[in-house]
């Protein structure tokens, strides 16, 4: 390929792809891709019901005390869904802090994705087991071990993908490039997904970056690039769909911006009216991804009222639960705190495991 | 048997490892057909093929990022910062992920790798060529930090630490990279986790690691003019410390130095004199004192022998040990 065919193969649709309009109806801005079965937009729908129910309760929890804190990812969730979706059991999840809906609609436990959150642990699900990645908290650290990863599996012959979040605000992080400029050397099977939510804390996308998009930074790379809709779920499931079978075609690794809008603050700890408009925020829930999936699927006889009444009281049984386990009071084992420090212990750690636990005879009595 | 230069061990380390383990990979920028700028990679990528030993983008947050993620996929990545001061770009992906990963994942996932960083100056390198790095990696709880001071030492360290199922920065002493020494590659496996006692000796200890270890050793031996038995303690593992054997010595000779090519102050001598006293204070017959870099950012070539710990300012150092109950610091 010439170095303008292949420039020319790797950039992004020049507006966002899209299915879907903002009331729902149907739209062709979808550049040649391939909408996803009904049956794959049904679940979906249905996750993303469970994954808004279950982001509200965290967030309620945040209130009571339960947890610590919470980075919510309401209006993300068809990006936080579509991720979970695109991969196999056998495909490797690097997420952020702020994807736990993502961690929800791969199936792992509420309670072991807010163990974190709640204090517990740094993480409280297996890994290997699971093919998640410890939640990642610096910015795009993870995407450099996603590269690592997906070489990896490729050269043990496996056919599985490995596939990064972050937000747009990582996207000015060193890691981020080398990560692209690896996985493009290497021709890792990783997808990068950059969910561009408008804010990295307090600071706009204007702010953050010159380029006209996100996606065209994958460009300068050698890397493939597209940009979706990302609170038009069949979009963001159809590019990313595409994107994972790209790389686990072998054809080298993704960069795929969505563009989505971050409905709530930061955290809960965070004021986001100090720095921006109430109005803006009004205008991006009309454009709500849920209500934007259950319009189409109903204008189009794939979802019946009982099946929305269904899947709402399913996420409500989903949020008791999660209730429930995070109102229990859990305490670590503070001996804990000198396992897996090294897999071969060190005399010094020994001393003061000995040090602690004789402070807890002490005061245990 | 031949005698072969700490590089050419190193070499040896690596291609033995290579060899016995096919998931041990090494990687980093100009160690393929190269062979490394020190050459400590010399004809790897050539006998073995560039699956197992290749050149990267230059980017060294990227190899040691890129190194985790290979790590977590099966493999044991041993990767090459180069050069010591070239390492920094990296330290976030030491700190908050190499060191950190099997912690965080409560031992599910660990991360058997090595990062090697040739380090510390007389060589005559210029500006970040120099830096004596080590503090920062020994403050970090999760990696393993170690440094030969010997060729054997270093084919002993090396493969011990590819084999550790633990993280290990390996800090190589630039300054001795050229030392030969007749290495035998049957490996006792005492070298990791522990210190070694170089030279007996009964009136002082001289604790140094490392490119000083040398130095030391030509202390002692100009010590005997002076009427001093100087034993002489290389620490090879500056983390985890080996408290045993530098507390038998202090103990048996009542007198301590550290030396070290860092500077000072909040240094890894502190730490090593804080423990020692702590642990012998009793048998002391004097402070514990040290003999270190200057706390000034690495001076250039045509000044960098005042930077240096050297016999003199060491002698100079033992001399103040109370030996006729003379104040240790001169003025205190």
């Amino acid at each position: 390929m010439s170095r303008e065919t292949l420039a020319a193969a790797l950039l992004p649709s020049p507006v966002p792809v899209r299915f879907l309009a903002e009331d729902g109806t149907r739209v062709d801005e979808h550049g040649g891709y391939t909408a996803p079965p009904p049956d794959r937009l049904v679940e979906a729908y249905r996750l993303m019901v469970l994954g808004r129910r279950f982001d509200v309760q965290a967030t309620a929890l945040t209130k009571q005390g339960r947890l610590a804190v919470y980075p919510s990812s309401a209006g993300q969730e068809a990006c936080q869904v579509a991720s979970a979706l695109a991969l196999t059991d056998a495909d490797w999840l690097f997420p952020t802090y702020r994807d736990s809906v993502a961690l929800v609609a791969r199936g792992l436990e509420p309670g072991e994705i807010l163990t974190l959150l709640r204090g517990d642990a740094h993480c409280g699900y297996d890994p290997t087991e699971t093919r998640v990645a410890p939640q990642c908290t610096p910015l795009a650290t993870q995407t450099l071990h996603a590269a690592g990863l997906a070489h990896a599996m490729r050269r043990r012959g496996e056919e599985a993908v490995a596939f990064a979040l972050i937000g747009d605000g990582a996207t000015s992080e060193g890691d981020f490039h080398e990560a692209l400029n690896f996985a493009a050397v290497f021709k890792a099977p990783v997808v990068f997904f950059v969910q561009n939510n408008g804010f990295a804390i307090s600071v706009p996308f204007e702010k953050q970056s010159a380029a006209p998009a996100l996606a065209y930074k994958g460009v300068g790379y050698g890397v493939r690039s597209e940009q979706v809709d990302g609170n038009d779920a069949v979009a963001v499931l159809s590019v990313l769909d595409d994107a994972v079978a790209h790389a686990r075609a072998g054809r080298g690794p993704v960069l795929v911006e969505a563009h989505t809008y971050r409905i709530d603050a930061h955290t809960n700890a965070d004021d986001a009216t100090r720095y921006r408009d109430p109005a803006e925020v009004e205008k991006w829930r009309a454009a709500d991804p849920v209500r934007r999936l259950e319009t189409y699927l109903t204008n189009e006889n794939l979802l019946s009222g009982d099946d929305i009444e269904r899947f709402r009281a399913e996420a409500e049984t989903f949020a008791a639960g999660v209730r429930d386990t995070l109102n229990a009071d859990v305490e670590p084992d503070p001996l804990s705190l000198f396992e897996h420090v090294y897999a071969v212990p060190t005399r010094q750690l020994a001393a003061q495991r000995e040090l602690v636990a004789a402070e807890l005879e002490a005061v245990e009595g | 048997m031949t005698e072969i230069s700490m590089a050419q061990a190193l070499n040896a380390a690596l291609r033995d490892a290579v060899k016995d383990d096919d998931r041990v990979l090494i990687f980093g920028e100009d160690v393929g057909p190269l062979g490394g700028v020190f050459r400590v990679t010399d004809g790897i990528t050539a006998d073995f093929g560039e699956e197992r030993c290749f050149d990267t983008p230059l980017a060294e947050s990227g190899i040691v990022g890129f190194a985790v993620g290979m790590a977590m996929g099966g493999f044991r990545p041993v990767v090459e910062m180069q050069f010591d001061a070239f390492a920094y770009p990296a330290f976030e992906q030491i700190t908050s992920h190499v060191a950190k990963l099997r912690n965080r994942t409560r031992g599910a996932l660990s991360l058997p790798m090595v990062i090697r960083i040739p380090y510390a100056g007389g060589i005559g390198g210029v500006e970040h060529h120099c830096d004596s790095s080590e503090a920062y990696y020994t403050h970090t709880p999760g990696l393993r930090v170690v440094t030969p001071g010997t060729p054997q030492d270093a084919y002993d360290l090396l493969r011990d630490s590819i084999d550790s199922p633990d993280p290990v920065i390996f800090l190589e002493p630039k300054c001795r990279y050229w030392a030969k020494e007749t290495v035998s590659f049957t490996r006792d496996g005492a070298a990791m986790d522990r210190a070694v006692v170089r030279r007996e000796g009964k009136d002082v200890t001289l604790i140094a690691y490392g490119p000083m270890v040398a130095t030391a050793l030509e202390t002692a031996e100009a010590a005997k003019a002076e009427g001093w038995d100087v034993e002489v303690v290389d620490l090879r593992s500056l983390s985890p410390f080996d408290d045993e054997t530098v507390t038998a010595s202090v103990r048996r000779t009542g007198r301590a130095v550290v030396v070290h090519e860092a500077a000072g102050f909040g240094g890894y001598g502190a730490e090593v004199v804080a423990r020692v006293t702590e642990q012998c204070f009793h048998q002391l017959h004097a402070p514990v004192l040290r003999v270190t870099g200057l706390d000034i950012p690495y001076p250039p070539p045509k000044l960098e022998r005042h930077q240096l710990p050297d016999v003199d300012r060491i002698l100079d150092t033992v001399a103040r040990l109370q030996w006729n109950d003379e104040p240790a610091v001169a003025g205190a």
